[in-house]
């Protein structure tokens, strides 16, 4: 009863077409985009803004594009680290040549950058698949990982190796660097997050979308019936990569500010907690990208916190606990909902559909 | 001869070596693909968590203690100060076996008849849920392994080939570590031992028969379970001896379960299935890579190619030979 549908007539196409076309789900996702735009950024501070906020944003969008790529094309990538590499070390290549350049603007070329990259490291898909290319995409991750930590004309030939971001203003607020405040990069992040979604849903709805599913599903028959497997397979490929590279040039520029590469990019800190997102959000699912982040960004701070300050483990024991329960929480899943947790929210949603009815 | 020539001897031989150790880890992989359909991506950890094991009862360690400690402010650290090294092998033997039961019993049972790929990433799950419990059961300090396998450089081949350059160069003789000598050794008998059993026993038959076809395999009455049991035991065997000489050569840490990054390449290389793809793909990873730390890595000013040079020439030959070397022909149906 809570999740009525019944009455809702759809007379026309375009009403048909909507992205949500029940008025519970226009009303949910407005409720929180009013409160992400116009609560939030009055009373998010610094704890909030560096440790739950901001990841969450920027790995929905690395996720999002992961997703593109695995959920909707089926092509398995565990090279997402080093492409978010080739979006940071982009944007601040781009921002030491051009200061005067908007950031956002800055960020986007970082994104298509990537993009280029990612075709590139996509061409082996044309003859390998499955698990064959997983491992293909891995040389794309040692190779760019390398490349950035090696060649000294990437990070200006700085003694550290490491890059900085310099302040940049969004309308006159700085939004990269030390002194910008929290409303103003969760804002900007948040502007990027929901304007890209968008485009990635109306992506997925397009024809474009099909044939990746087309292709996911079964390769040789989408070929026969007229899907180009070269096309769509490098614009899946293209299309992931510029999201994962904007996350990338995110990550960088606004949330770390100064980055090692080979930390920074880490097989284990990004592209398998990454993967983690898609598969426990669920593979092939919007919604699961973002409950796939939103999941993997909040569960080591809920662990922390139980086994740090409730039990009082040593933060070395918690951090082993906290891998078991990843690698566990991700067989579980497997297991139990391989479509993820955005599965458990359809369900939630036929039960809500009938409760508290029981037919 | 040359001095350019002796060390371009001298590489290729330590390339081999390297390429042994490779190959080690990969037959594992080859293994369990074979005969269960899974690619295993726990292979490298499995490697690390039979080396920690070993060390644990070796040196007496208290599973869990760390855990036990700070729970209940106890001090437990050791049981006894040592055990002999034969027993200790047996036992983390053993111990590898209740694993590949364990997981047969939690994972694979239920995922039987899923796609390959959602296979692969619960191996990927399973890696991380192995290192966090190995972690937790033996601490995650680097540990001193030794087994009694010599390492070292070898002397004698030192002195043997200092005479073999032209008088008056400056040649000091080749570097070979004796470990890796042993390791090839022992490959090989492993290798030789393996063949023979797939070869000449009934459980052996049973193996390959799985390999080949699970559904008619099922309909002649082998088991299933049983042959998955025996054949994630036989890789966590051969994790364990590549985790000892992995674990002998630069100790038994955390860095120990990414051999098993260095293992995919040899695979493609060689094909999934093919155990001698395995050996033939890790000896020419081996070598490919020293030779190019030498003789490209030069250009670079700062080199370690070693990362990822074995992937790019892996995925270089993918494009030509998509099954590898030795894999079966890819037949696709619609």
């Amino acid at each position: 009863m809570l999740y009525k549908e019944t009455g809702q007539y759809k007379s026309t196409y375009k009403s048909d077409h909507a992205i949500f076309p029940l008025i519970q789900d226009k009303i949910a996702f407005s409720t929180l985009m009013f409160i992400a735009f116009l609560i939030i950024p009055f009373v998010i501070n610094s704890y909030w803004e560096k440790a739950i906020l901001v990841p969450f944003l920027i790995f929905s969008l690395a996720a999002i594009g992961l997703n593109i790529l695995t959920g909707y094309c089926g092509q398995v990538s565990l090279g997402t680290g080093g492409f978010m590499a080739v979006g940071a070390f982009s944007t601040y290549k781009i921002m030491t040549y051009f200061p005067d350049l908007n950031i956002m603007i800055i960020i986007l070329i970082s994104g298509l950058i990537t993009a280029a990259v990612g075709i590139l490291f996509g061409l082996p898909s044309l003859r390998i698949k499955g698990f064959y290319l997983a491992v293909a995409t891995l040389a794309s991750q040692f190779f760019l990982v390398w490349l950035f930590n090696k060649v000294p004309w990437f990070y200006n030939y700085s003694d550290t190796g490491q890059i900085t971001v310099s302040e940049r203003l969004m309308f006159g607020v700085p939004v990269t660097g030390a002194t910008a405040p929290p409303y103003a990069t969760y804002l900007f992040c948040l502007i990027l997050v929901v304007l890209l979604g968008f485009a990635a849903k109306n992506l997925i709805r397009s024809k474009m979308g099909r044939s990746w599913m087309a292709i996911r599903d079964m390769d040789i028959a989408a070929e026969i019936i007229g899907v180009p497997p070269l096309k769509t397979k490098l614009s899946a490929f293209a299309i992931s990569s510029f999201y994962i590279g904007v996350a990338g040039a995110l990550y960088f520029a606004v949330f770390l500010g100064a980055i090692e590469v080979t930390e920074s990019f880490d097989i284990m800190t990004i592209s398998f907690p990454v993967l983690f997102m898609i598969i426990i959000g669920g593979l092939g699912s919007m919604l699961g990208s973002f409950l796939g982040a939103a999941f993997i960004v909040t569960l080591p701070i809920g662990l922390k916190f139980i086994m740090v300050d409730l039990v009082g483990l040593s933060a070395v024991t918690a951090k082993h606990f906290e891998i078991t329960i990843w690698g566990l929480l991700m067989i579980i899943f497997l297991i139990v909902e391989p479509h993820g947790l955005a599965r458990l929210w359809s369900i939630a949603k036929e039960k809500l559909r009938r409760w508290p009815f029981p037919y | 001869m040359s001095v350019e020539l002796l060390n371009f001897i001298e590489t290729v031989l330590n390339g081999l070596m390297s390429g042994v150790m490779y190959s080690l880890v990969a037959l594992g992989f080859v293994l369990i693909f074979k005969a269960s359909g899974v690619f295993n991506f726990a292979q490298g950890v499995f490697a690390l968590f039979a080396a920690l094991t070993l060390v644990g009862y070796q040196t007496g360690q208290v599973p869990f203690a760390h855990l036990i400690n700070e729970l209940f402010g106890t001090n437990y650290h050791n049981w006894y100060a040592s055990m002999p090294n034969f027993l200790a092998i047996i036992l983390t033997m053993i111990t590898m076996i209740a694993l590949a039961w364990i997981i047969e019993r939690l994972v694979l049972k239920h995922l039987v008849n899923q796609d390959p790929i959602i296979l692969f990433m619960a191996t990927i799950g399973l890696a991380f849920a192995l290192e966090g419990v190995g972690d937790l059961m033996w601490g995650s300090d680097v540990k001193v392994l030794d087994v009694g396998i010599p390492s070292g450089g070898s002397i004698w081949l030192e002195e043997a080939t200092i005479g073999l350059a032209a008088e008056g160069s400056d040649y000091y003789g080749m570097y070979i570590d004796v470990l890796n000598v042993w390791a090839t050794v022992i490959a090989v008998i492993l290798v030789i031992t393996l063949a023979l059993f797939s070869q000449y026993t009934k459980t052996g038959r049973a193996l390959r028969a799985v390999a080949d076809d699970h559904q008619a395999a099922l309909s002649v009455g082998i088991s299933l379970r049983t042959i998955w049991i025996l054949v994630w035991a036989i890789s966590g065997f051969i994790a364990m001896v590549a985790g000892i000489m992995w674990g002998t050569e630069s100790g038994v840490q955390f860095s120990l379960s990414l051999i098993a990054l260095k293992a995919l390449p040899v695979l493609i290389l060689g094909g999934f299935t093919s155990i001698p793809g395995a050996i033939i793909g890790g000896l020419l990873i081996g070598v490919g890579e020293k030779l190019a730390e030498i003789y490209i890595g030069g250009y670079f000013e700062t080199g370690a190619l070693e990362n990822w040079f074995a992937y790019v020439m892996a995925l270089v030959f993918l494009l030509f030979r998509p099954q590898g070397l030795f894999g079966d022909k890819i037949i696709e149906r619609v």
